[in-house]
């Protein structure tokens, strides 16, 4: 797939109370600045308002839109990405998704009135910003207790754990929701973020063993 | 017709339509190879048709007719339709057939005739070839009209680029041939047009010659704003002449005048006559067939507290057949006369109506699935364009398909049936018809699935008609290789649906209306007469809302009388409890099992009901402009009325009254009309004027919105020789207090004449303001109780302005009454009685079925982060705590699957059943087979 055409109705159109055509448009724009990001042509997704009256409209915008991708070529291709690149670069992206849409959560619902304003949604600093920054969770192996909290509350099961076994978050399966350094008991204060920088690699498996004090010294 | 009512027998004569509805599949193959051509009559005659045609695109049926051209039927020769109709629906042996029908009530639902220009040759229609009428012009902009969307002359077949319209044509005037009243909907209609120009061809110079702009209308304000500020929009205040046609390019030039410029001359590509609302063509006719007696206008004569009551007992009238009405008001007096008819039948409802009984349904969710394809030939309709036979072949292939076959219509009722009967023999458990529309023929499917003992939602439509045939006739080739692609992508999602359950929700039979005015009352009382259980809940300690302080209607209707019968009539009603000075404290519940609590001098009442009905009115708007609180001279027009009905010295002995119109809206603050104040003060104007002839009245105004009728008591006031006088909104009127030339102290009030082009001094004893109708003061509150939206304007917002004027998006909410907009107390009535006629289809049922196609959410993936929660309109989606933390859940009753939520969730922990990522992705995957890219 080369390209992407979004249509919806008119803007305050809304023949219901919706108007989902606004959170369509805010997903639109935020995707082609995510495009941009990894270097495709943001012009390959495109998004038009036209009413159920307007096919002539319809077809004029297909038709140029065809010859537009058409003319941009394969995906990647066109940009001149190495196909095993651009996979890994959609991959990384799509690991980034469930992130993307909760940091923007308030934007993707706002309301644009013109679309001058459009542009103004997401900037290209923003977003590239907003990759440089990104946040990954990492449990501390020093401060972790394994009282598995974390691990059973894990949305995606993202937590190697196990009694007396320090966790460890498997961060290709992290969705970066914070739920675990929500839940983390604040006593221990295991989980913390570590923005715009590699996490360290995890201990060795043989190494993860908790060796308690307390219980040392009663058997001592 | 004779008989009486709750028992009459209507005679109807039944034209041949000279083709069986039941065989006709609307596949039009006739209507290509009929010779006879003629001009098409629902395009305005502007384009040609066939002897054998559909009505119009919309028609129900939808099914062809022969009309009397036909050569067949003129001198037995061609038959040619016969011999091409697949489906043998053709039967000339058709005669005209007597029908006789007893029913217990009649609704006149005749609707209008628009008036004529050709009655007038100063309109040149017929006469000069670019003048058009707008509903000439409605069809030409139509893309089902004479030139398919493509707006062009009738002199050379090319788009006009400069185009006028003209208003009020055949309406306001009391001239013969014309109407005095007005027809209410063409300013409107015409700002539409002139938008709908604009989005055609952005570079057209549209000029409106008009006389009052009557945006008198929910959001009609913002709607003539955004005409207005259009490019190339020019709205000029003058009376118009077709003075000339140019020989040679056939344009037209019209004479008009301004105030700046004189008298001047300009020249159009195109006239668009605004033609206004006539009475049915036979209102005469229709009267005395069922004995009805007319308006001296020739509409239907109706009740003034009853406006779909007509002067005989029994029948009823709805939509414009009553006087000029625009579409939300016809839709809502048909319920409103439903709701009468429902009245007078209840003893009987329900006794002519049969359930449908289906077979059980087979379990296959552990089953492999067995999809079977049928492609639909649609007659010509698909069958020409794409290669059925070779999409058939191709279905063959696909993974899962077990079957597959060719059908002529698949929506015919023998071919449906095969569908059953194959599902069973060949134990199908997946359906693809391959064919329209799901809009308009999936309920036939899902049927025919559930005939066969099918789970419904194990049925999905490939529609090759509208997304290929009929726009890609040209490229056969292509166009099947394309239908095969929608198959294939169809035959995926298929193989992933899941059956899904529609659940049968108990309804409870009780009804709460919110609000104690005429509205509320009118609603609870019409509900009542049906035989269910109304709690009426008013904030007041008495009943009657804003109309206790009205005396008298622009008509003459007694007020204060009609609400004591009103107010006695509720209280005695036996099925009606009323809860005065009552707030609600709560409430809770959705369609049919609604739960409120209601705190008043009773204590707290917990009410059980399924249907509310809101009804909470509206406020008068205190100014605090033109010296409104500082100077007692200066009073609104409810404090004039009182003050008149008071009969107070001060206002019927005053040598002059100015009233000054649009106060407080029309403006930045609030962007609307409120509809009732011109008509409003035409009443207290002609009421002074019938107590003390010689009194001085001058109206400052900006648009005289005295729309419909009343614009013959507009006229009245005229000849009474009150003076109207327009003033612009950047050049308000000035009043200040000051002394006469006699040195009496009056109020100065200053203006400016735009005839005139001078500056006037007016000496008042009393300056009356039309103050705006605003929200009531308890709106937000009773929308955040009930959960229903609030306009910009913060009025209530129906469902759908046209369609559900009376019905919230949530189900088993309604609206009536000024909480909706600012209405006459006669409009009030009508939408009380909408009301209660949608209230009733809902009571009326033991349960109500709710959609299996709802969210769900996936409690282990879901962290809590509430964005479901605010893109959910409805309030379908709420958190729960759960010992594994936050989660949300759904209200599968509340949701409407708009699948909002689902494009929110960052975890897609919460998926819309019928349209999960599974499904969408499987048929997006199958589209691209070939490709893999990331």
């Amino acid at each position: 797939m080369d390209g992407v055409f979004v249509g919806g109705c008119r803007l305050n159109e809304c023949n219901y109370i919706t108007h989902g055509n606004y959170d369509a448009l805010n997903t639109v724009l935020l995707c082609k600045r995510i495009m941009e990001h990894i270097g495709l042509t943001p012009e390959r997704l495109k998004v038009q308002f036209m009413s159920s009256a307007e096919g002539i409209l319809f077809a004029d915008v297909m038709n140029e839109f065809g010859n537009k991708v058409k003319g941009l070529g394969p995906l990647g291709k066109g940009e001149g990405i190495d196909p095993g690149e651009l996979r890994s670069r959609l991959a990384e992206i799509r690991r980034l998704v469930p992130y993307i849409k909760r940091v923007n959560q308030e934007k993707l619902a706002s309301r644009l009135g013109n679309p001058e304003a459009y542009d103004g949604l997401f900037t290209k600093d923003e977003i590239d910003r907003f990759f440089r920054e990104v946040i990954s969770y990492y449990i501390v192996p020093e401060k972790c207790q394994a009282c598995l909290i974390c691990a059973r509350r894990c949305p995606v099961d993202a937590i190697i754990s196990a009694k007396s076994m320090v966790h460890v978050i498997e961060q290709e399966k992290c969705t970066r929701c914070g739920t675990c350094i929500e839940v983390c008991p604040a006593r221990f204060g295991a989980v913390t973020t570590i923005s715009g920088a590699p996490v360290p690699p995890p201990l060795a498996e043989d190494k993860r063993t908790i060796v308690r004090k307390s219980k040392e010294n009663v058997a001592s | 017709m004779e008989g009486e009512a709750g028992d009459f027998i209507v005679s109807l004569l039944r034209k041949p339509r000279y083709v069986l509805e039941d065989k006709c599949t609307g596949c039009t193959t006739c209507v290509e190879y009929c010779p006879v051509k003629y001009p098409d009559q629902f395009n305005q005659a502007i384009s040609q048709n066939k002897a054998i045609h559909i009505y119009f695109h919309q028609a129900i049926p939808l099914v062809t007719y022969i009309d009397e051209t036909c050569l067949y039927l003129k001198e037995k020769k061609c038959n040619i339709c016969e011999t091409v109709c697949k489906n043998k629906a053709i039967d000339f042996t058709q005669k005209a057939e007597r029908v006789q029908v007893n029913v217990g009530a009649i609704i006149l639902a005749s609707g209008i005739e628009p008036f004529d220009p050709k009655t007038r040759d100063e309109y040149r229609y017929g006469k000069f070839a670019n003048v058009v009428t707008s509903i000439d012009y409605e069809r030409l902009m139509c893309a089902t009209g004479p030139y398919e969307g493509e707006i062009l002359r009738a002199s050379d077949r090319k788009h006009p680029h400069k185009i006028a319209w003209l208003q009020c044509v055949g309406s306001r005037e009391v001239i013969p041939g014309g109407n005095s009243y007005c027809s209410s909907v063409c300013c409107t209609y015409t700002q539409k047009q002139v938008i709908l120009t604009k989005d055609h061809n952005p570079e057209a110079e549209c000029t409106i010659f008009h006389n009052d702009i009557r945006s008198y209308g929910k959001d009609f304000e913002r709607f003539y704003q955004r005409a207005e500020r259009l490019a190339g929009i020019r709205f000029i205040r003058s009376y118009v002449t077709i003075a000339k046609e140019d020989p040679k390019t056939k344009n037209v030039t019209i004479r008009y005048a301004t105030p700046a410029d004189g008298v001047k001359e300009e020249e159009f590509d195109m006239v668009v006559l605004s033609v206004g609302l006539n009475p049915p063509a036979d209102a005469k006719g229709l009267g005395n067939k069922f004995g009805i007696e007319l308006t001296s206008h020739g509409f239907c004569k109706t009740n003034p507290v009853n406006p779909m009551e007509t002067t005989r007992p029994g029948i009823f009238v709805s939509g414009a057949f009553q006087g000029p009405t625009d579409i939300p008001e016809s839709v809502y007096t048909a319920s409103g006369a439903g709701s009468q008819c429902g009245q007078l039948l209840d003893y009987r409802r329900g006794k002519l109506t049969q359930e449908r009984i289906y077979p059980p349904e087979r379990d296959v969710s552990q089953a492999e699935p067995r999809v079977g394809v049928f492609v639909c030939h649609c007659g010509t309709n698909i069958g020409r364009v794409v290669n059925v036979p070779s999409a058939v072949e191709y279905s063959k292939s696909l993974p899962n398909v077990i079957y597959a076959q060719e059908q002529l219509f698949s929506c015919a009722a023998n071919c449906a049936k095969e569908i059953t009967d194959l599902a069973k023999e060949k134990g199908l458990n997946r359906v693809v018809v391959a064919a329209c529309s799901p809009r308009t023929l999936e309920p036939l499917f899902r049927d025919t699935l559930r005939e066969a003992g099918i789970n419904q939602y194990y049925y999905d439509m490939a529609n090759i008609r509208e997304h290929c045939s009929w726009v890609h006739a040209k490229e056969k080739e292509l166009a099947t290789e394309k239908a095969k692609d929608i198959i294939r992508m169809s035959v995926a999602r298929a193989s992933h649906l899941e059956a899904l359950e529609e659940f049968d929700l108990p309804v409870n039979k009780a009804a709460l209306v919110v609000g104690g005015g005429i509205a509320g009352m009118t609603c609870a009382l019409s509900i009542a007469n049906q035989g269910h259980e109304v709690y009426l809940v008013e904030k007041d300690s008495d009943f009657g809302g804003t109309a206790r302080r009205i005396h008298t209607t622009l008509e003459g209707l007694d007020v204060q009388a009609y609400l004591r019968d009103l107010i006695r009539k509720v209280y005695q009603h036996r099925l009606i409890h009323v809860y005065a000075g009552a707030t609600i404290t709560e409430a809770t519940g959705y369609v049919g099992n609604f739960v409120t609590k209601v705190r008043s001098e009773r204590g707290v009442t917990e009410i059980k009901h399924g249907a509310t009905v809101i009804a909470v009115g509206t406020d008068v708007y205190q100014p605090t402009e033109y010296l409104h609180g500082e100077d007692d001279r200066v009073v609104t027009q409810l404090e004039l009325e009182e003050r008149i009905s008071q009969g107070d010295e001060k206002v019927v002995d005053a040598t002059s009254i100015v009233m000054i119109q649009c106060v407080g809206c029309r403006n930045e603050d609030r962007n609307y009309c409120s509809r009732i104040c011109c008509s409003e003060s035409i009443k207290n104007a002609l009421k002074l004027k019938e107590k003390n002839p010689k009194m001085d009245i001058c109206v400052l105004f900006r648009d005289m919105r005295t729309y419909g009728f009343s614009e013959d008591y507009y006229r009245q006031a005229a000849d009474k020789d009150v003076r109207f006088i327009r003033y612009e909104p950047q050049d308000k009127p000035q009043v200040e207090p000051g002394e006469s030339e006699e040195g009496k102290p009056v109020l100065k009030v200053t203006a400016t004449d735009y005839i005139l082009g001078n500056k006037l001094e007016i000496d008042a004893d009393i300056v009356a303001l039309a103050a705006a109708v605003i929200p009531s003061a308890g709106s937000q509150q009773v929308s955040q109780l009930f959960k229903v939206p609030l306009s910009g304007d913060g009025f209530f917002q129906e469902a759908h302005v046209k369609l559900r004027p009376v019905e919230f998006a949530a189900d088993g909410i309604y609206l009536c009454g000024t909480a909706h907009y600012p209405k006459h107390i006669s409009e009030t009535i009508r939408q009380a009685y909408g009301a209660a006629g949608r209230v009733l289809t809902l009571l009326s049922h033991d349960t109500v079925t709710a959609s299996g196609s709802v969210c769900r959410v996936n409690e282990k993936k879901c962290f809590g982060c509430g964005a479901c929660i605010s893109a959910c309109t409805y309030g379908a989606i709420e958190f729960r705590e759960t010992p594994q933390g936050r989660k949300v859940v759904v209200n599968p009753v509340l949701c409407k699957g708009d699948g909002l939520c689902n494009a929110k969730c960052p975890t897609l922990a919460i998926q819309l059943k019928h349209f999960t990522d599974e499904e969408i992705v499987a048929q997006i995957d199958a589209a691209f087979p070939d490709e893999k890219v990331g």
